[in-house]
């Protein structure tokens, strides 16, 4: 996001994508009258390689949709999304290439695991999909990559359901990094988990990316979680990223009104607990006409709920930009 | 200090030959907000079951003195029709799950004000409406008509506080009441439940998993491990300084914004079929010496706090 | 309080599956009960006392005891010797037939389970449809078109239990498709016949391996119930059903002549529905209550 290089394609690009769901209107039991869900709007994100990129933001603010459309699953309604310089789905659609590089790991590790498959075949499994190593290597590979995430080698040898919760999520990074990739995308990858584990895995996470030169993308909720393992951070409210930039930037000095309560909403040590921000997310299905954030805004002015503002540069601030009218000085928070 | 309002005596609670809870001892001042943290397995949800009277299946010792309740250990069904929803009562994690997905909110509301306080429907009706609205549900009178599934988790826990609030219990138990929602509503709902308790005068126990949240929302702390307490004593003592290795090693997992360098030590919490004879944290204790394997240290207070620890950390 | 399981299920398996049948007496009464007659059946050659179509004047409507441990028929065959040698057409016809309507309830469910559009409503209409009917009704039927003999009772049977296999089948598939360890495959770019043969067909063909165990009595009594009916196997051969439709016309002064057949009969059915329900209450995960 933040260094401009002309030679080597950016990672992930995305321009004005827009994803928009047809589902049935809520509450009407035979209507086939269906309506659109604007799950993104007008998203702008540009992931360099090497990045690290958390994205934040509250259920129901498009983080997950987001996500499909990075790893192609879903093709965005309008705009585009390019992976190294070709659309997404394209890349995804030519072969086992894209799969090789952009490696995902799930939330709910355990879910994505088959219950049937030992750890050793489940990374075998992907092994040989990406013909990474011969047959005879492959015990050796397996073996390295456990030693990898922290886990004994013979752990190969069980099933995932005679796993903790932390060691789950440790096989299913170990898959992920079974293809050599070059990008890990993360959703809520530590989440869940008790302090000490969640600890473990994002040392190794950190550790990893040192290591193995990762590009990560990393879905949370947790702001201490995002400042820990990533240098970017990317806010996102109702489908639309509010607010970018480095992350310690970001969330020392937010811009974004809803950065800021988001900020002052997380847990610390001792302070005393702030005013939290008024209402809910309104529904993605009758979205208000200006800024989003303008119901719940307590800075909110006449113009915020007539004009809808876009993601722009902050000037006063080198590689951040706000979608908002009347951001928030950077110097008095 | 006044009376304690909650008074638990070695609290033992087994589930065939393990040992979830192991003497475990609190009390817990009126007005006071208490929070029980902890890993998972730890027993802090159990405390508050087994307090509530919603164990089963288990042996439970120990004596537990409640206001003028001699003893809510061995309570029997009768005795807890008393107490449970009307001086006690729950707020849960997953308030979806807790309300009957059959009724109105209205009505589940009402329901639990004719029963417990023997109010005529038409007061019962017009003091849910008041009590939503002290939740801060906006448009009360026509929330009342919602079905829980037509409320956003955030409104289905406020409703859950209300329902837990509208017979004035003197103690409310709020189990991860809101670690199933996202962070903005959580400060709404961890404020609405301080704010509620307050101004009836109530204590609260919190089961959390969150240290930085219990030192914002709560007077006094509990550190639980694997049925054992650590540590306990007032949230500005035991967390601005924890003594336990235990309470140390939760404090200096936790990741904050701007965290540089996290250093957790390996493994995770044993089986309870593995744990140590004497101290059951000796095995992943980086103090533990032969002393703390062979016996268990008592809770004895020290520095200010209660302590269980043979081998304690060192004033900073 | 729930993530405490997650770090006690190895012993506590291995546990499990060691005493279960210190646990459930009725389940390893039953095993020893249904291995005993597939031994039977196995040998029944060297078990049993003498031919079971050797027909004897001497010895017609002989009560049990004495030289004919159960007795004699109408025609003077040893009951015994024909009850031994019926279970070898009873459990064959049971397993070939639960086997074989497996067999086609899986390859249908899968079908309708993994197809959309047309060709899932047309999938899904056929098994409606043979649903519809109860399997003797349904035997019945296909006795009708195939005629009658072993082999043709064996298909009977197992086309009118491929639909309700085939729609747990397609059940199962639907929920192991919405998984999420499927689209995490699919991420990986495996392809969709891989996906489904190394991840979705173990995750189906597991409970259907239960679940044949439970139909396989039910296999038998409708394999019976044809021959009672003289449309399933042909006499003489020795087989339960016919026997006990025999001895129907004698009830009021030979009842061992339908008795000791039927008795036979329930006994294996009884016994298999025990060893039945121990499998899947011991092995599917969904009634599983501790996990």
């Amino acid at each position: 996001m933040t260094i401009p290089n002309d030679r080597i394609p950016p990672v992930f690009e995305l321009r004005e994508v827009e994803k928009v769901y047809q589902i049935k209107r809520p509450g009407r039991l035979f209507s086939r009258h269906k309506v659109g869900l604007h799950a993104l709007d007008g998203v702008r994100l540009t992931i360099q390689p090497g990045a690290s990129v958390a994205l934040v933001g509250e259920s129901g603010s498009g983080k997950s949709t987001l996500l499909r459309v990075l790893l192609g699953l879903t093709p965005p309604t309008q705009g585009l999304a390019y992976y190294k310089g070709r659309p997404v789905i394209a890349a995804r659609a030519e072969g086992i290439d894209f799969a090789r590089d952009v490696a995902m790991v799930y939330q709910d590790a355990r879910g994505s695991l088959d219950p049937r498959m030992t750890v050793g075949a489940i990374l075998a499994e992907a092994l040989r999909h990406f013909r990474i190593c011969t047959r005879d290597q492959e015990p050796a590979r397996i073996a390295d990559l456990l030693t990898r995430v922290g886990l004994p080698a013979e752990a190969a040898a069980g099933y995932p359901s005679a796993l903790s919760g932390g060691q789950v999520r440790r096989v299913a990074i170990a898959r992920a990094l079974a293809s050599n990739p070059t990008v890990l995308v993360a959703d809520e990858a530590v989440s869940g988990l008790d302090v000490s584990t969640q600890a473990q895995l994002l040392n190794l996470l950190r550790k990893l990316r040192a290591e193995m030169g990762l590009t990560l993308v990393f879905i949370t909720h947790d702001l201490g979680v995002a400042s820990y393992l990533c240098d970017e951070i990317a806010i996102m409210y109702l489908g639309r990223i509010v607010e970018t930039g480095p992350t310690n930037a970001v969330l020392t000095a937010p811009a974004h009104p809803y950065a800021r309560a988001l900020r002052r909403a997380a847990p610390e040590f001792f302070a005393p607990i702030t005013d939290p921000l008024p209402g809910e997310i309104p529904s993605p299905l009758d979205l208000p006409k200006g800024c989003r954030f303008a119901g719940r805004c307590t800075l909110a002015r006449d113009d915020c709920r007539a004009t809808d503002p876009a993601l722009m540069r902050l000037p006063q601030a080198q590689g951040r930009a706000a979608a908002c009218l009347h951001p928030l000085t950077l110097m008095n928070d | 200090m006044t009376a304690p309002l909650l008074q638990v005596q070695d609290l033992t609670l087994y589930r065939g030959s393990r040992k979830i809870l192991d003497s475990v001892s609190l009390d817990l001042a009126p007005g006071e907000t208490l929070a029980l943290v902890g890993e998972s397995g730890a027993g802090k949800s159990t405390i508050s079951a087994a307090l509530m009277g919603l164990v089963e299946g288990a042996r439970v010792e120990g004596h537990a003195r409640f206001d003028d309740v001699p003893d809510l250990i061995g309570l029997n069904e009768k005795g807890w029709s008393r107490l449970r929803g009307r001086r006690l009562s729950m707020v849960f994690q997953d308030a979806g799950a807790a309300l009957n997905p059959c009724y109105t909110v209205g009505s589940q509301l009402a329901t639990v004000l004719r029963r417990n306080m023997g109010l005529p429907r038409k007061q019962a009706h017009a003091r849910a409406v008041e009590l939503l609205e002290s939740v801060g549900i906006n448009d009360a009178r026509a929330r009342m008509q919602a079905y829980p599934h037509q409320l956003s988790g955030g409104m289905q826990q406020r409703v859950m506080v209300a329902i837990a609030l509208a017979c004035n219990p003197e103690l409310l138990f709020a189990d991860e009441p809101t670690s199933a929602l996202d962070v903005t509503i959580q400060a709404q709902i961890v404020r609405l439940i301080l704010d509620q308790t307050r101004a009836h005068g109530a204590s609260c126990i919190f089961v959390l998993h969150d240290l930085a949240l219990a030192s914002q929302a709560c007077d006094r702390i509990v550190v639980l491990y694997a049925g054992q307490v650590m540590e306990s004593g007032r949230c500005d003592v035991v967390l601005a300084d924890p003594r336990h290795p235990y309470t140390k090693l939760l404090k200096s997992c936790v990741v904050e914004i701007g965290t540089e360098n996290l250093d957790p030590p390996e493994g995770g919490v044993p089986s309870y079929d593995a744990l140590p004879q004497g101290c059951r944290f000796a095995s992943r204790c980086p103090r533990a010496q032969d002393q703390c394997w062979a016996s268990r240290p008592p809770l004895t207070e020290s520095a200010g706090r209660m302590m269980a620890c043979w081998n304690p950390e060192v004033a900073a | 309080m729930t993530d405490t399981t997650t770090h006690m299920t190895t012993p506590a398996v291995t546990r499990k599956r060691r005493n279960i049948f210190m646990r459930r007496p009725f389940f390893a009464a039953a095993c020893i009960i249904a291995i005993g007659y597939v031994l039977c059946a196995a040998f029944a050659p060297w078990i049993a006392p003498y031919d079971p179509v050797a027909q004897s004047i001497d010895a017609m409507m002989a009560p049990p005891g004495g030289a004919n441990l159960l007795g004699t028929d109408s025609y003077g065959q040893d009951i015994l010797s024909r009850i031994i040698y019926g279970s070898r057409y009873a459990l064959l016809i049971g397993f070939c037939s639960v086997l074989l309507g497996a067999a086609g309830g899986l390859i249908l469910g899968i079908a309708a389970g993994l197809a959309s559009g047309w060709v899932e409503w047309v999938l899904m209409r056929i098994i409606d449809a043979i649903l519809t009917l109860p399997s003797l009704i349904l035997a019945v039927a296909f006795i009708a078109i195939l005629g009658q003999g072993v082999d043709k009772v064996i298909i009977a049977v197992a086309l009118s239990m491929v639909g309700p296999f085939a729609w747990m089948v397609r059940a199962d598939v639907l929920q192991v498709k919405s998984q999420l360890f499927v689209e995490a495959a699919s991420l990986m770019s495996i392809p969709r016949l891989q996906v489904i043969w190394r991840h979705i067909l173990p995750n189906v063909v597991f409970p259907l391996a239960v679940q044949m165990t439970v139909r396989i009595s039910e296999a038998i009594l409708v394999s019976a119930s044809l021959s009672f009916l003289g449309i399933g196997v042909t006499p003489p051969t020795p087989d339960w059903g016919l026997m006990i439709a025999e001895g129907r016309g004698f009830v009021s002064f030979a009842p061992w002549m339908s008795g000791m057949p039927g008795l036979a009969l329930a006994l294996l059915l009884i016994a298999l529905s025990i060893v039945g329900d121990g499998v899947r209450e011991e092995f599917d995960p969904k009634l599983r209550s501790d996990r």
